[in-house]
Formats: C-alpha cells, sequence, structure tokens
C-alpha cells in the first residue's frame, strides 16, 4: 500500500465515524466506542504520517487522482503533520472527558445523540483545514469545523448559549465571507486556487493587488484566530458552552486560525512587509488579552482571556519570521492547544466539584481535593511560563527570536511578552488563592440556584447538557460526594492528567520536539520542500 | 481580463447593503444581509471566471470558446454551504424567539455588568475580593428579565 493513501484518513475516518455515530443514534454505547476507535485510529495515523514527513519529505495525496494545479492535493508537511497530531489527541483526551461528564450527569444512557457526531465532524474538519493543499479547500475545511461548532455551542439551546451563539455565528459568518471574498480575489488574480502554484503566480503579481489579497486572507484569518482588535467576540462567546466543548474550542479552534496565518504568510507572501503591523497586532493582543484576564471573576472567562491573550506570543513568532521564530510559534502552538484544552478540562471539574466557577463563591478547594489542586496549578504555572515547565521554553525560545530580529519594535515585544507572562502568573495566582487557597466562604450559598442558567429543559423533559453548571457537589458534604464519585471521577480526571502527562513530556523531550519545530520552520521558509512535493512528477 | 462593470457594479452594491442589514439588531435582518453579501461573493467568483463561454464540454465546444468550470464548482460549494447556514440561523432566530419573544442579538455579558456597575457607581468586582457580584448570567437577565421569564416560562410548556 502507498503511504500517501494515509493522508486524506485524519479527514475521512471521522467524517465516516460521524455517519455512523448519527444512524447509531440509538446506542449512546455504540456511538461512544465509534468515537473512541475513530479518534485512536486518527492519533494512530497522524503519528506515523509525522514520522514518514519528517523522514522523507511532504507526503502529498493528489485526491481523486488529478494531479496538483487541476485536482485538490492533500499535503501532510512536519507542521501539518505534528498540528495534526496534537488536534487529533487532544480531540481524544477530550472526548473521553466529555464521555466521563455524560455518565455522570445525565446518567448512563441519555447523552444528546448530536454531541458525538458533531464532535467527530468538528474533528474532521480541523483536519481538513491543516492538510488542505488547497485555499477554497481551506475554506471548506473551515466551514466544517465552523458548522459543527454552531451546533456544539448551542447544545441545548438555552438562553445564555442562544445569546452567546448569535454572536459567535455572526462573527464567524463575516470572517467566512471575507475569507471567501479573497478567494474569488486570488483566483481573478492568478487563475489557481493551490498553495503550491500560488507561491509561484503570487511573486509575479504586482505588489498593490498581492497586498491587497494577503490583508484580505489576514483579516479572514485573525478574526478565527482572535487576533487582538478582531477577538471581542471570543471571551463572551466560549465560557457558556458545556466544559468538554469549551475546552475543545479553546484548544483546537483558534489555532486553526493560527496555523492558516502561518501557512499563507509563509509559502504565499514570504518577506512580506506586513510583518511590523503584525507584531502590533501580537503585541496589543497580549496585552489587552491579559488585562481583560486580570479583571475576571469567573475562572472559565478568565482562561478564555488568557487564550486571546496567548495568541499573541503566536502571532508574534510569525511576524519575526526568521528560523528562531517560527519554531518558536510552532512549539507554542503545541504546547498551548495541549496546555489550555487542559486548563478548560480542570475548570469544568473545578466546577463540578465546588459548583461554580465564580470565584467569589469558591473556596477551601485544595483540602477539599488535593489532587484537584495539583492538576490545576500545574498547567496554570505552565501557562504563565514558570521554568521548566513547556510554557517557559516556548517562551524563552520566542524572545531569543525577538531579540536576534534586533529592531525596537521586536524588543518592545519581548517585553510585552514578560509582562504579559507576569500578569498571567498574577491572575493565575488570583484564581488559585481564591479557589483553592482561601478557607470556605460560608456566607455564600454554594448552592444558589439563580447564577445556575442551564436549568432550562427541552421539550420533551429531559435534562439539557450543561447540567456542569449544576451545584452537583457541595462543600459542606465531602463525604457524600467521595462515596457517590470516586469510580466516576476518574473518567474526568483521567483525561485531564494524561493531558498533564503530554504537556510534562513536551517539556522533558523538548530537545527532540524543537529539533522537529526547527526542521518544520526551515521547511516553511524554503517553500520548496513544499512546492516540489506537491508538483512531484507533474509540474507546474 | 476584462470584466463586465454591471456585474462588478451588482457586486458592490449586493454587498454594500449586505453590511448595513449585518449591522441591525434583528437576527432575521442580519440573516438577509447574509444571504446578500454571500450571494455577493458568488457573483465575484462569476466575475473572476472571466467573459461567458459554452458549456466546458470537450467535443461539444471548442476549446477556445469554453467558460471557466472551476469557479463554478466553486460557487455551487459556496451555495451549499450559506444553505446550511441560513437554515441554522433560521432555527436559532426561532429559538431566539420562543425564548425571549424577540430575536435581537443582544448585548456581551459583561458590557451589562459594566453599566450597572456604571450606574451604582460601584468598583469592579476584581478590585476588591471582599466584594459580592459574580460573573454569570445575572447581567444580561437584568436586562430583559421580563421578557426572559416569560421565555423560560414557555420552555417549560414545551413544543412537542
Amino acid at each position: 500500500m502507498n503511504i500517501e493513501a494515509l493522508v486524506p484518513l485524519p479527514v475521512v475516518l471521522p467524517l465516516f465515524g460521524a455517519g455512523l455515530a448519527l444512524a447509531l443514534g440509538r446506542s449512546a454505547r455504540a456511538q461512544r466506542g465509534v468515537s473512541i476507535v475513530v479518534l485512536s485510529l486518527v492519533v494512530a495515523v497522524a503519528a506515523v504520517l509525522l514520522v514518514r514527513a519528517d523522514n522523507d519529505g511532504p507526503q502529498v495525496m493528489h485526491v481523486g487522482g488529478w494531479n496538483a494545479p487541476i485536482g485538490i492535493s492533500l499535503v501532510a508537511d512536519r507542521l501539518s503533520a505534528l498540528m495534526v497530531l496534537v488536534s487529533a489527541i487532544v480531540a481524544l483526551g477530550v472526548l473521553v472527558y466529555s464521555l466521563g461528564q455524560g455518565v455522570v450527569e445525565y446518567g448512563r444512557d441519555t447523552p444528546l445523540s448530536v454531541f458525538h457526531p458533531t464532535f467527530l465532524v468538528l474533528v474532521a474538519g480541523v483536519s481538513n483545514a491543516f492538510l488542505s493543499g488547497d485555499l477554497f479547500n481551506l475554506y471548506v475545511g473551515f466551514e466544517i469545523l465552523l458548522a459543527a461548532s454552531y451546533v456544539l455551542l448551542t447544545l441545548g439551546g438555552t438562553g445564555a448559549r442562544i445569546r452567546a451563539g448569535t454572536t459567535y455565528v455572526i462573527v464567524s459568518l463575516a470572517s467566512s465571507i471575507i475569507f471567501l471574498s479573497a478567494i474569488a480575489l486570488t483566483y481573478a488574480a492568478t487563475g489557481t486556487v493551490n498553495l503550491a502554484h500560488l507561491a509561484s503566480r503570487f511573486d509575479e503579481l504586482p505588489g498593490g493587488i498581492r497586498l491587497t489579497i494577503q490583508l484580505t486572507l489576514l483579516t479572514a484569518f485573525a478574526i478565527k484566530a482572535a487576533v487582538f482588535p478582531l477577538s471581542a467576540w471570543l471571551p463572551d462567546s466560549y465560557p457558556t458552552a458545556p466544559a468538554p466543548v469549551t475546552a475543545v474550542f479553546a484548544g483546537l479552534l483558534t489555532k486553526v486560525g493560527v496555523y492558516a496565518i502561518m501557512r499563507t504568510q509563509t509559502l504565499l507572501f514570504p518577506g512580506s512587509e506586513l510583518s511590523d503591523l503584525l507584531m502590533w497586532a501580537a503585541l496589543l493582543t497580549m496585552l489587552v488579552g491579559i488585562l481583560g484576564a486580570v479583571a475576571q471573576s469567573d475562572i472559565k472567562r478568565m482562561l478564555s482571556f488568557t487564550l486571546v491573550s496567548h495568541i499573541g506570543y503566536m502571532v508574534f513568532g510569525v511576524a519575526v519570521a526568521s528560523d528562531a521564530g517560527l519554531s518558536g510559534a510552532i512549539y507554542y502552538v503545541v504546547h498551548h492547544i495541549v496546555i489550555q484544552t487542559n486548563l478548560f478540562l480542570v475548570a469544568g471539574m473545578i466546577e463540578r466539584r465546588g459548583g461554580s466557577t465564580s470565584l467569589d463563591r469558591l473556596g477551601g478547594l485544595a483540602r477539599l481535593s488535593p489532587i484537584l489542586a495539583v492538576m490545576f496549578f500545574v498547567p496554570a504555572m505552565n501557562l504563565a511560563g514558570i521554568p521548566p515547565f513547556s510554557g517557559f521554553l516556548g517562551k524563552i525560545a520566542l524572545m531569543q527570536a525577538g531579540v536576534d530580529n534586533g529592531t525596537a519594535l521586536a524588543y518592545g515585544l519581548v517585553i510585552g511578552s514578560v509582562v504579559t507572562s507576569l500578569l498571567t502568573l498574577y491572575a493565575m495566582a488570583k484564581a488559585w488563592n481564591r479557589a483553592f487557597w482561601q478557607g470556605p466562604d460560608t456566607q455564600v450559598p454554594i448552592d444558589d440556584i439563580h447564577q445556575v442558567d442551564g436549568l432550562d429543559e427541552v421539550p420533551d423533559g429531559t435534562r439539557v447538557t450543561d447540567l456542569h453548571r449544576k451545584p452537583v457537589q457541595t462543600a459542606e458534604r465531602p463525604s457524600a460526594r467521595a462515596r457517590r464519585s470516586i469510580p466516576l471521577r476518574w473518567m474526568l480526571a483521567g483525561p485531564a492528567g494524561a493531558l498533564l502527562g503530554v504537556s510534562l513530556a513536551m517539556t522533558i523531550f523538548a530537545g527532540p520536539l524543537f529539533g522537529l519545530t526547527d526542521r518544520a520552520a526551515v521547511d516553511l521558509r524554503e517553500r520548496s520542500p513544499y512546492i516540489e512535493a506537491v508538483f512531484e512528477g507533474s509540474g507546474p | 481580463m476584462s470584466a463586465n462593470i454591471a456585474m462588478v457594479a451588482l457586486v458592490g452594491v449586493l454587498f454594500a447593503a449586505g453590511v448595513y442589514l449585518l449591522l441591525e439588531r434583528s437576527l432575521t435582518r442580519v440573516l438577509i444581509g447574509v444571504i446578500l453579501i454571500g450571494n455577493g461573493a458568488n457573483t465575484m467568483f462569476v466575475v473572476a471566471s472571466g467573459p461567458a463561454g459554452g458549456a466546458p464540454i470537450v467535443g461539444l465546444t471548442p476549446v477556445g470558446d469554453m467558460s471557466d468550470p472551476l469557479p463554478q464548482a466553486m460557487v455551487l460549494t459556496a451555495i451549499v454551504i450559506t444553505l446550511g447556514v441560513t437554515a441554522f440561523l433560521l432555527a436559532m432566530a426561532y429559538r431566539a424567539w420562543q425564548l425571549h419573544q424577540h430575536d435581537d442579538v443582544q448585548d456581551d455579558v459583561e458590557d451589562a455588568l459594566i453599566r450597572r456597575r456604571a450606574e451604582l457607581d460601584e468598583a469592579s468586582s476584581s478590585f476588591d475580593d471582599s466584594a459580592g457580584g459574580t460573573l454569570d448570567e445575572e447581567g444580561a437577565d437584568e436586562d430583559n428579565g421580563d421578557s426572559a421569564s416569560v421565555g423560560s416560562g414557555q420552555s417549560h410548556g414545551g413544543m412537542s
């Protein structure tokens, strides 16, 4: 069998699984089995692809047997394969977590039958966006994942989710239309949408047209990646969704936007004159985002703001556009996917244990659940960039790239990233102190129903999905809680712990991982490996 | 490449009207705006495909007279995607109407909270640890408390 045949599998398998899961909608157990098997297979395929891409260069599949400029090509180079692998691992972890939450919170046989198919479609869309070697196919990948995310964000159709979902859907639609217009402009200017083909055609275009298309594409991707002036939608819409959904969105969706920026900036517009603009955007994203996080008193909202803030680091690396900068950015993306997902999963566990994610209502969790405390503390410190964790390594790499760059703006960004890191530490320490360290606040009734917006019921009378907002356990009765949830809580703690392990492994094996990202960055800067792999044997 | 100026003008008009509607509060008008802009983008693809020609089938049309089939394939894809998203937005507008008796796009929770604090002349909850006040959906509820309570009552009554 030809190894290239593996390239479409991360897209095809989840789509097939989604259909199967939808057909098996009546059996929750069968759905669970299908989802886990499919995602495990995707992880395995992605790992093989990464090894092959690293050893033998980019793996290219011409879909339908039509060669490059005519047909659609799927390309797994080092960057794509790495992103597919990390996203598949994270998706698998979140899925197992959601199973645990489903078992705990709506009984063994009553999860929403639509959750599994939609989740798999989301994974297919993300993989398609990462693997796509064609601008229009990238758009289709975006649309697949966005359509799935609309459904996941508004699961159950409660008031809060419809409110948040409305903003999210409209903003996403606006960005999709901008992207579509950019593709139309590109096609009008160059007559192709194949990325490798565009790379050479763009070089021949007049500067003005090139810049127009570049700016249009950047605007579309910056909305998806939540880069500063276009990031206001994110902290408002993410926190209302169920914990696993927020976790997978935070981990994957914005990173697809960052990946698209990275790919187009390096492949289509190398040496772009917009580096300064991107650096300003990166600086403002970091600072404005983290100031928002500092002002929050709700863990999920605070995490959403740190998510926006840390996108700035990745844009910083792309803007510097040296080998070191891109390598640092790729490492940071991988680190951030794992760590942000991990933190949102832990936030879901805090909500379940403490009955809320509001820092005003939480307290004393360190004594109640030491394991949970450790599981929050380690990724929180990692996010803040405390040595020796992977966050520290990623930030150091980016700062070195900034110093090597040597311009005043780059130095400003280095200072900005240190400030952001410190403020992240402040926000995380505040959350830690108030939720875990200080004594339980007995004055606030923990099971105050007023703050629970998820108690709407769907028409057929079954409870809807966001019951994690319900005060499942109260701090006063640890014994009753412990008795009931010992076997189940491992289904939540297991995936979160596994992701924690992945992030620690990224610290321990930082050397080989940086070796990989360095090679990926060199590939991106050279462009020729990608272009030659796509046109191998066919010629542009 | 020469482009048909009428088509280009049509793209401009569709985008302008669409953006105007996109800025409205009502979700239904936003939906119409999205449809208009979507059609504008699709028309842009038709402009991008160059002058009109015959069906691109070998043997039916001389190669020189063929129209470019690729943008049409893309437009077809885009139309299908827009159709799906339109259906979803319609469902969401209907659900919003069920819950609130209107389909207006609502304010950010944070926005409502800050406005309420400004009216009460209070400091932010993160300013002082002992200050009460949590960030949850209270802000939004207070903004349209009466209609929300009607809405939740109705959703319990429910349809089948």
